[in-house]
């Protein structure tokens, strides 16, 4: 498959409105950049650099801060959380994306960052005078999530970094998610309005109320046209459930009833009600000397809405049927593979470590992540899984300065294409691997600016593991362990991924369109 | 790599296939080739853990997945370095006695030559003056034979290790993993959070690193420590 750059995006990048968001309620207009803007360096006439290609050559607005507008705004009312004066750095930090998920037909894309924020991209539509604008996407919305919070309490600070965000699926015109940061899961509604209404009776245009004993003759409020307006309003707050950072969230399959995993339990939601929450799963031992094994991802099957599987630190995943008991300690399958005793290590343990479990479309197969493999699991046998996939087995020679780095606890996720017949996730360098599943081919991208143009098919990389690096290649001394592409979402139906590499998103296209 | 050689002479065959890459290693880390240096690279390897175990528990909230494959892999390092005594498998975890077992069901003679070693590595750390003796029997209790200074708190850690194994219990497993020891002098001042009141003061423990069951509950206190609100904070706190 040939993958083009569609639209590398920096969410905050682009217009320094973004960065002026006051409160999650008020509405925020998205800015459209004229179409004109082409850079001069196209080399292809036809090539149409996306209307943010000249942005990207900009710093971002967040490294300008000390000179454009101050981000902060009296309407915010938390702490400030880019103050003026502060470093470059400090404020990159907040930018790093730390989930992307498409909705459920592909036409928003949503990403969570580490400073709390929610940023929704939508497709453009179909537009016949302008055919090179179908597909892109642009902003759409953004908001303030989750605040940090302190936990008086314990004395300590609640990070408001999202680390899940799952689409509801769409039931009427608004479009509804939830966001989650370690403690408390939010249930947003983004609406649209195009319309206002004009002529009330008891207020003027401006908003002033009327004296009502001035009103002489009543009129009906008409409808007009305005500017198009994306809301953002929190519905619902699910809050105090979890002692533990929350690693998951899941949507059932029954769309009124949601999933919450921490470390150690799994709590059961319906969407309607925030006041409790139902405890299905419960890890922590009576001693918490004896603790050996965490939670790690958790998701609800996709058709069945009593089945859920989560995963754990030491490699294996539990099936679990909420109909066999209220407390569901006791999986129905677990799904482990023996360990290979020529290839174990010291950090055995801590490679099989599984960060990320998701289930195909069609319910039949389940995918986990560890820290070098992806395995597809065939859901009615529990011994070994049915396909692994290497997807840098090139560090297993490195595990070693790699637990001297923390990199070996590094969390990938992982994710289906729409048919089920790819599968896809990160790498370090920017690197993210797509695995086409009946073909067996396999290819290494890399998610850089620097590399790739939009419109341009990105170029297959190599790692080079010893003996002669060849021209194009890579060696593993030389890789960026520090650039890691964790999080990756792929559209439900087209062949459209979302990569998201540090504080850059990247959205990439299959070029056999 | 990392692995300890001396101990599994199975591993020899597969050593020599891996790449030997070893732009990782820093001059101070000599060749795998030989045992002697094997145990070294193993014991520096637990002593980084020992410090990702440190720094983990003095976030203010640590990331228990983090804490738990550092402690769990701690523990698999401290069981390859433990005297190759034959010892009964662990109950629960299922891959730990696994490991155990085969590291531990390799030769003596090297693994004692190398314990000696290890410990020596140990006391320099330490800042002892006495060179230990190398654990021989461990008694049921897990607690070093007379043969051994009491005084030695790397005996401690080696000695709990597998008095839990013979014990057949995990009851404090976390408690062989002794980091008062570090805590005294390389690193910031004992009276940072991690350690709750009742301990007998950071100077005791400085000048005498023999630790009794209770003083080593610090480290689990802080693990019971993350659910504060779940339990209502016991009178050491």
């Amino acid at each position: 498959m040939g993958l083009e750059l569609l639209f590398p995006i920096r969410p905050d990048e682009g217009s320094s409105t973004l960065r002026k968001t006051p409160r999650c309620q008020a509405a925020w207009t998205p800015q459209r950049e004229p179409r004109e803007a082409r850079t001069t360096n196209s080399v292809d006439s036809d090539e149409l650099l996306c209307p943010r290609s000249a942005a990207q050559s900009r710093r971002t607005s967040r490294e300008r801060a000390p000179a454009a507008a101050p981000p902060t705004s009296q309407a915010r009312g938390g702490p400030e959380r880019a103050p003026i004066g502060c470093s470059a750095a400090a404020l990159a930090k907040a930018d790093i994306i730390s989930t992307v998920e498409f909705n459920y037909n592909g036409d928003l894309l949503a990403t969570g960052d580490k400073g709390g924020r929610v940023v929704i991209f939508q497709r453009e539509q179909e537009n016949k005078s302008r055919p090179h604008t179908r597909g892109e996407y642009n902003v759409y919305s953004t908001f303030q999530s989750h605040e940090p919070e302190f936990d008086y309490l314990k004395s300590l600070e609640i990070e408001e970094k999202i680390n899940k965000i799952k689409w509801l699926p769409q039931q009427n015109a608004a479009h509804f998610l939830l966001s989650t940061n370690d403690k408390t899961i939010k249930l947003w509604k983004i609406s649209e309005r195009d319309k206002r209404a004009e002529g009330y009776n008891l207020k003027d245009e401006d908003g002033r109320l009327r004296d009502p004993f001035r009103i002489t003759a009543l009129r009906v409020p008409i409808l007009k046209p305005m500017d198009l307006m994306v809301e953002a309003s929190p519905r619902r707050i699910f809050a105090n459930a979890h002692t533990y950072h929350i690693n998951s969230i899941s949507v059932n399959s029954d769309h009124e009833t949601y999933l919450s995993a921490d470390d150690l339990r799994i709590n059961l939601w319906h969407l309607e009600i925030t006041g409790r929450s139902f405890n299905i799963v419960d890890i922590k031992p009576a001693n918490m000397e004896e603790l050996t094994e965490v939670i790690t991802a958790s998701e609800f099957h996709p058709h069945h809405c009593n089945v859920f599987v989560y995963s754990s630190s030491r490699g294996s995943v539990r099936l679990c049927d909420m109909r066999a008991a209220a407390l569901c300690d006791q999986h129905a399958k677990l799904f482990e593979e023996p360990e290979d005793p020529s290839s174990r290590s010291f950090f055995s343990e801590i490679i099989s470590s599984i960060s990320d479990v998701s289930f195909s479309h069609s319910g039949r197969y389940m995918m986990t992540r560890d820290y070098l493999s992806v395995k597809v699991w065939d859901l009615h046998m529990e011994s070994r899984p049915v396909e692994t996939y290497q997807v840098h087995e090139y560090l297993r020679g490195k595990l070693c300065s790699l637990y001297e780095n923390d990199c070996i606890f590094d969390k990938f996720e992982c994710c289906w294409s729409g048919d089920d017949s790819a599968i896809m996730t990160g790498s370090y360098n920017n690197f993210f691997r797509m695995f086409e599943r009946t073909t067996l081919r396999d290819v290494t991208l890399e998610a850089s600016r620097e590399n790739s143009k939009p419109r341009a098919l990105l170029k297959p990389r190599k790692v080079c593991t010893g003996g002669k690096r060849k021209r194009d290649e890579i060696s593993v001394d030389s890789l960026d362990f520090s650039s890691k592409i964790l999080h990756t979402s792929w559209h439900p139906a087209d062949d459209i991924v979302a990569v998201a590499a540090t504080n850059n998103l990247y959205i990439f296209q299959d070029k056999v369109h | 790599m990392m692995l300890s050689k001396g101990l599994k002479r199975k591993r020899e065959e597969e050593e020599e296939g891996l790449a030997v890459d070893t732009w990782w290693l820093d001059p101070g880390h000599p060749a795998v080739a030989q045992a002697p240096a094997a145990t070294a690279a193993s014991s520096s390897l637990f002593d980084l853990s020992v410090l990702k175990l440190h720094h983990s528990l003095r976030q203010s909230e640590p990331d228990l997945r983090h804490l738990v494959l550092v402690v769990n892999t701690l523990r698999r390092i401290q069981a390859s370095m433990a005297p190759a005594a034959t010892l009964p498998p662990v109950p629960s975890p299922p891959p730990a006695p696994g490991v155990a077992d085969s590291l531990l069901a390799s030769s003596d003679a090297a693994l004692s030559a190398s314990m000696a070693s290890l410990l020596e590595d140990l006391s320099h750390i330490e800042g002892l003056s006495q060179v230990p003796q190398p654990l021989a029997d461990e008694g049921p209790l897990g607690r070093p034979t007379a043969g051994a200074p009491p005084s030695l708190g790397a005996l401690d850690l080696l000695g709990p290790a597998t008095g839990c194994l013979l014990d057949d219990s995990l009851e404090g497993l976390f408690e062989d993993i002794d980091t008062s020891m570090y805590d005294s002098e390389l690193w910031a001042p004992a009276s940072e959070s991690l350690k709750p009141g009742p301990v007998e003061g950071p100077g005791k423990e400085e000048t005498t690193p023999e630790l009794d069951e209770a003083e080593l509950d610090y480290l689990m206190d802080v693990l019971v420590g993350t659910q504060a609100l779940e339990r209502p904070p016991g009178p050491g706190r």
